[in-house]
């Protein structure tokens, strides 16, 4: 039996992410659709001018989330291959917290995959960004 | 004495990367969420709160093994 984890690259990264080298593991002549999904950090949110962002994992089992919803994807929509990267620590305005690339041989499963992805990730993936403004700092989506 | 880690806000309640709780071997999670709730009423503000156990989401009615790993998982904003 093929190895459960085949053509799936996750990575959780202290580092600046890069589009071309997801665009370089989902590639394949096989494939005439490739998807891709970046998440960047914008300025304002609720109206509020935001300085930076700070982002925290709970790194084994956001590695094991993020491997779960990839596996699902190429599973369910018949993907040929996922890469799904995603940053931790402090990030400014304009920089880049994920990137997904998807890969299949017709587009529609690949605009599809791409979406579930996102989407997913922010429900179960244990990720947490803190905003920080000029008059203070809070973390996301913690409070009603 | 079990330690129990804490990210995000639940750090920020718990006033550390840790808090510990007494007597949890052989409770379920659902007993779990009940003790520190209060211990830290803070919780209780949260929009929600899960409990994850050894690197996977925990149900209400697993029960707590001595040498779990125990993480406290408010709610994620990743993306």
């Amino acid at each position: 039996m093929a190895d459960p984890n085949d053509h799936i690259d996750v990575q959780l990264s202290a580092t600046a992410l890069s589009l071309q080298v997801c665009r370089d593991f989902v590639v394949h002549p096989s494939c005439g659709g490739l998807c891709f999904f970046e998440g960047t950090i914008r300025d304002l949110n609720l109206g509020a001018t935001v300085t930076h962002l700070e982002f925290e994992a709970y790194a084994p089992m956001a590695v094991k989330e993020m491997t779960k919803i990839a596996v699902a994807a190429r599973n369910d929509f018949g993907l040929h291959a996922v890469a799904l990267h995603h940053r931790t620590g402090d990030l400014a305005i304009g920089e880049t917290a994920v990137i997904i690339a998807v890969s299949s041989v017709h587009r529609k499963p690949a605009f599809e995959g791409c979406e579930f992805i996102i989407d997913e990730l922010k429900k179960t993936v244990p990720i947490w960004k803190r905003e920080y403004r000029a008059d203070g700092s809070h973390w996301l989506n913690a409070h009603p | 004495m079990m330690k129990i880690q804490c990210f995000g806000v639940a750090r920020d309640i718990a006033g550390g990367p840790y808090l510990t709780l007494d007597q949890l071997e052989g409770r379920s999670v659902a007993e779990l969420r009940q003790a520190l709730l209060r211990t830290y009423p803070a919780f209780g503000e949260l929009v929600s709160f899960a409990i994850a156990r050894n690197e996977e989401y925990a149900s209400d009615e697993e029960r707590i093994e001595a040498g779990d790993q125990l993480v406290i998982i408010p709610p994620v904003a990743g993306g």
